[in-house]
């Protein structure tokens, strides 16, 4: 009797065990590829840098207390705070307004943000030098308003305007993803009980929103920490970021130990802000989910 | 904003609204709460800020031999005509499809592999798995590449195709994966015991009954992951080499060494493909929803 009920028992949980085996042997293609592409080569700079050219976290001190690399560090720091102001100040309306109109408004709104998002960096920052060039379109507009001399390319101001229409999206969607989700019924019950709307908005709505705004703002930041092409192209050499900084040292002074541990600290940086954004407001999966789901804002 | 008449909300009104849907209620919203004019301004403001880039290139990419010019003085195909003759274009062309094809199908196979895998499991080493595959999305591109350029230097892996599609599907995985999972949400496990049950073996029932199921996000993966590859400038920029180079890689040439406006016309051409590759997996859904 026991022989009877113990057997089908045992039977299916040998059945699930071999069944949760194939289930990791699934994800070891996935993890061999991060591995070999990711892992290694991030432990093998970190291991640089605290063994090149003794070990000890020398490399790490210099950072610290090398004026260029501070100056750049203080720079590069201001720029991404600059553009994560900008794009919030541009995002948030922008991701409320696509949750006010129809559905056929929100698609065409959503696709203006996608197709961007998924385009050429290359031709964007192509476009912005065309645009904010000397002599250039904007630059004849502002010189029509008598603010002719204003160099835009080549200087920090040409790289926060292209910076920030780069990284608009990774604002908006998950800002959009969050702002939609707010029953706004919540906003009419306030005004009904006598609340001026703007009192209405920050009481209630705003407290709300706070985990995509939060995602958002973590998000353009830290992105805006690691951007390479659009200040190589749009900025001066006399005001290089960090991403040139660490481009230079790795292929020019072949300062590959030095370059390790800069790397280290923007990506610790990166990945401390980016955990505690996606405590908050769940960013690297709204990024995705918002960003593969095409049209329109509901599943 | 005026498809009704402002009316005093009543109940029954209410609940139809809420059981008919989000549809239902934005339209009883509007009566009583339209949109603010200056919203509006703001938002269309911001519409346009996303697609001005866009809109500058197009034109652009009809003007003359001269330099970065705008507006065109002239109107003629003759980037065009250097984009398709020139092997330098054409070249780096070639090699950035047949990179991306390759990263394109090994993100799509792995992220595939690893949706269902982490679909089946549950508990916190999962979680941290996911994390983990989804993490390249965040990582910065300069470190990466900084940090692969000099383990691939020692791998000889720098200026291989190996190289570029190791990298490049590395980037891909997380958009397959999150593609693949979403669609696998909507995925009844019944189907699996019922096709089981039916004497299928696991091959068989993945082959016949999952793939067909999740095939729209396994799609949209792909698409997603090719795209990531083909636009994937920086990580590219270290992994050249003279004898090979990706596109991206040649319009950054362009713009810093050779001010050559032929990245006009590649750059339409970029923004014209993508664009109706993306439209595939927004076309391919369902209608009806």
């Amino acid at each position: 009797m026991t022989d009877l009920m113990s057997d089908p028992v045992e039977a299916a949980r040998v059945a699930r065990r071999r069944r949760l085996d194939a289930n990791w042997l699934l994800l070891v293609p996935a993890l061999a590829l991060l591995t070999v592409v990711l892992l290694v080569p991030l432990v093998q700079s970190f291991i640089r840098s605290i063994s090149t050219p003794s070990w000890g976290f020398d490399n790490y001190v210099k950072l610290f207390t090398d004026g260029v690399t501070l100056t750049v560090l203080g720079r590069t720091a201001t720029t991404a705070l600059v553009v994560t102001i900008v794009a919030f100040l541009l995002g948030y309306p922008y991701a409320y307004f696509m949750t006010r109109v129809g559905d056929r408004t929100r698609a065409i709104l959503l696709v203006v943000v996608l197709i961007p998002f998924w385009t050429s960096v290359m031709a964007r920052n192509f476009a912005w030098l065309v645009i904010l060039q000397r002599g250039g379109p904007v630059q004849t507009a502002l010189s029509w308003i008598g603010l002719g001399d204003v160099q835009l390319v080549g200087s920090q101001i040409g790289v926060t305007i292209a910076m920030s229409q780069v990284l608009l999206p990774f604002m908006v969607l998950p800002l959009f993803s969050s702002l939609s989700a707010i029953d706004r019924r919540l906003l009419l019950a306030a005004r009904g009980l006598g609340s001026r709307p703007i009192v209405a908005f920050w009481k209630v709505y705003w407290p709300l929103s706070r985990g995509g705004v939060v995602a958002g703002l973590i998000l353009v930041f830290t992105l805006s920490l690691g951007f390479y092409v659009t200040p190589a192209l749009l900025g001066s050499p006399q005001q290089s970021l960090i991403a040139q900084l660490l481009a230079q040292r790795t292929t020019q002074l072949l300062d590959f130990a030095g370059a390790g541990a800069l790397g280290m600290v923007v990506l610790v940086v990166t990945l401390l802000l980016v955990a505690w954004a996606n405590r908050v407001g769940g960013t690297i999966s709204a990024i995705g989910v918002v960003a593969t789901s095409g049209s329109g804002g509901r599943r | 904003m005026s498809t009704a008449p402002a009316r005093a909300p009543e109940p029954a009104l209410e609940t139809v609204a809420i059981i008919a849907g989000s549809r239902g209620r934005r339209r009883r919203d509007r009566s009583v709460d339209p949109i603010p004019w200056w919203l509006a301004v703001i938002g269309v403001a911001v519409a346009i800020y996303f697609i001005l880039p866009t809109l500058f290139v197009i034109p652009m990419s009809f003007g003359g031999q001269g330099s970065f010019q705008f507006p065109p003085k002239e109107f003629t195909l003759e980037l065009y005509r250097n984009f398709f003759t020139n092997p330098k274009w054409i070249g780096s062309l070639l090699n950035s499809l047949l990179v991306a094809v390759l990263a394109a199908s090994l993100a799509t196979v792995v992220g595939t592999a690893a949706a269902l895998g982490l679909h089946n499991l549950a508990g916190r080493v999962s979680r941290l798995v996911r994390t983990l595959l989804m993490v390249s999305m965040v990582t910065p591109a300069i470190v990466v590449a900084v940090a692969v350029y000099v383990s691939f230097l020692q791998w000889h892996l720098v200026g291989s195709i190996g190289g570029y599609v190791l990298a490049h599907a590395a980037i891909g995985v997380p958009f397959v994966l999150v593609s693949v999972t979403s669609a696998l949400g909507g995925f009844d496990p019944k189907l699996l015991r019922a096709s089981a049950s039916l004497g299928a073996s696991p091959l068989r029932t993945f082959m016949r009954v999952t793939l067909p199921l999740i095939s729209r996000g396994v799609l949209t993966g792909a698409v997603f992951a090719f795209v990531t590859s083909l636009d994937e400038v920086v990580i590219a920029l270290f992994l050249r080499s003279p004898t090979f180079q990706t596109l991206p890689v040649q319009m950054y040439t362009a713009v810093t060494v050779e001010v050559d406006p032929t990245i006009a016309a590649s750059s339409s051409l970029v923004v014209v493909t993508v664009t109706l590759l993306l439209l595939i997996p927004l076309l391919a859904r369902p209608a009806k929803r």
